[in-house]
């Protein structure tokens, strides 16, 4: 059977182009910004809010952008230093973060008694079942993210290489970085979904820090870690369709992969 | 600009939690002047860049920084912090550093290159000689190449001042002497009045046009060699103090006492 033959494949598509678009940005400021442990954090984090939501009976979407929006803002507020960002404590501070959350997941994991939602789709991710409706809903969280970075991409580029010097130039970075954290935590949230809670540093991560080793430019970086997360993504919906392997395994080995041999051939120039 | 003073204090005090820093001081900086800072870790040095930035107000006395008030013409100024290097793994090329100096504080997308834009790029890559390795990562270059690039991100937006925190530290002797010509040539060609923090006079004193001289909450400000005598020194520093002048020309100071570990401003921007 043809990939496109089934509507939840094509729920699938459409959901991991869009989710491998967010994370590949997100993910490219997010390691030039040293702030990968956040962003893994945040990851965690959406597994208590997914649970919960299960738990509760409200839609799962609700529970991964809520809970990963609440950590965001609540790492940006506990790591707030005199000059900004500080990060000997903002690595404190989520490293905390995130043991509470594993465990409040834990937890209402195991007072949930439905059936709709097991502890390895939640943690290792699945492609079948995405509604039209949760595609509308990345879609609509796509669309703000991607306002953000058209708007304030340069400024936040300036302030992610030399904060002192932005500040000094008028850039707001007091204000850029519980923003981005914020955006962080959207694409975050967006991405597990898919991938699970686990591996979202899989397209989170990888694309972003392959593209990094093959080039130095902006823009190419950019382009190139939306085209490597893009390919990742539908290879691995692909294989996992037609191997019946879970989703989460092919994402992670060929994001892997594509770190790797981005590796070698950025150690050969 | 002709007849405006660069920098104007009359009767500046600096205070930072209600204790002054340093008072009384007067200080006059003409555009296309090359001014040193000097005195002990401390003594106020990066307060006075703090205050000439419009950072931190005046507690008594006034300032005017190209004819208006500190932090109303933080465009016009090239800021460059006090830094320690980017580390190698910073995946961000010299020219995309240089060009964030022009319009790094603008709004939109970090990918949008204009003719006029990338030409300035080229012109203060020029002024600086690094155009052999401006498309290098900047985590890759030496200390001494990151230091141009820098100056050349300050100078990108044409400024008429330059405020440099220290921008020969961390580097060899042979790359204080070239920076430091550098920076007189610029300050001749731009007509722009520079203004650097310095540990060290001796690599500066072929080029400098004056010192100001930061000790004990006074300031003296004159040319090098009325400045940096066994006269203005003791009288500054309350205690006698010997400056002796080597075979080869270098000042060395004698005698300076240290500044109590509590008054650091070392990592206050």
């Amino acid at each position: 059977m043809g990939l496109f033959a089934y509507p939840f494949m094509v729920n699938a598509l459409e959901a991991g182009t869009i989710v491998a678009l967010m994370a590949a940005v997100a993910g490219w400021f997010m390691v030039l910004r040293r702030q990968s442990f956040a962003g893994h954090t945040l990851a965690v984090m959406s597994f208590p809010g997914a649970s919960g939501a299960a738990l509760a009976g409200i839609p799962l979407a609700l529970g991964y952008f809520g809970s990963c929006s609440i950590a965001a803002i609540a790492i940006a507020a506990g790591s707030r230093g005199r000059m900004g960002r500080n990060r000997q404590q903002e690595s404190a501070v989520i490293g905390t973060v995130q043991v509470a959350g594993f465990a409040l997941g834990f937890l209402f994991l195991s007072l949930y008694s439905g059936v709709l939602e097991s502890l390895e789709t939640l943690l290792f991710g699945s492609f079948l079942g995405i509604t039209q409706d949760q595609v509308l809903t990345l879609l609509a969280v796509a669309a703000g993210v991607a306002v953000f970075f058209v708007l304030v991409g340069r400024p936040l580029l300036y302030a992610s290489i030399d904060p002192a010097a932005a500040q000094a130039r008028g850039v707001p970075v007091r204000l850029l970085e519980p923003a981005f954290l914020l955006v962080l935590g959207l694409a975050v949230a967006a991405t597990a979904q898919i991938t699970g809670v686990l591996l979202v540093f899989a397209l989170l991560v990888a694309p972003a820090a392959a593209a990094q080793r093959l080039t130095a430019r902006v823009g190419a970086g950019l382009a190139l870690t939306a085209a490597i997360g893009l390919a990742v993504t539908w290879l691995a919906l692909s294989l996992s369709y037609y191997t019946d392997y879970p989703i989460g395994f092919f994402i992670t080995s060929l994001g892997f992969a594509a770190y790797v041999v981005a590796h070698g051939i950025g150690r050969r120039r | 600009m002709t007849g405006t003073p660069a920098v104007e204090l009359r009767g500046a005090t600096a205070e930072i939690g209600g204790r002054a820093v340093w008072s009384g001081v007067d200080l006059t900086i003409e555009p296309g002047e090359l001014v040193a800072v000097l005195g002990p870790n401390g003594a106020g040095k990066s307060t006075l860049l703090r205050v000439l930035l419009g950072l931190l107000p005046l507690g008594a006395g006034s300032a005017t920084v190209l004819g208006e008030m500190p932090g109303h013409r933080n465009s016009d100024i090239g800021y460059l912090p006090q830094r320690h290097g980017f580390d190698s793994s910073t995946r961000i090329r010299g020219v995309d550093l240089v060009r964030l100096g022009l319009d790094g504080n603008r709004w939109g997308l970090p990918l949008s290159g204009g003719r006029t834009e990338r030409a300035r790029v080229e012109e203060v890559i020029g002024l600086v000689d690094a155009a052999a390795y401006a498309r290098r990562p900047i985590g890759e270059l030496s200390g001494g190449e990151q230091q141009r690039l820098l100056i050349a991100q300050t100078l990108a937006a044409g400024p008429e001042l330059l405020l440099l925190d220290e921008p020969l530290d961390s580097l060899d002797l042979p790359n204080q002497t070239a920076v430091s010509a550098l920076l007189a040539r610029i300050c001749r060609s731009e007509h722009v009045a520079v203004l650097l923090v310095a540990h060290d006079v001796n690599p500066l004193l072929a080029d400098l046009d004056r010192v100001v001289y930061i000790a004990g909450g006074r300031i003296v400000s004159g040319r090098p060699e009325e400045v940096i005598t066994s006269e203005t020194l003791s009288g500054l520093y309350g205690v006698p103090i010997e400056v002796l002048r080597t075979s080869d020309g270098r000042l060395v100071v004698v005698g300076q006492p240290e500044a109590p570990a509590h008054h650091s401003d070392r990592h206050a921007h």
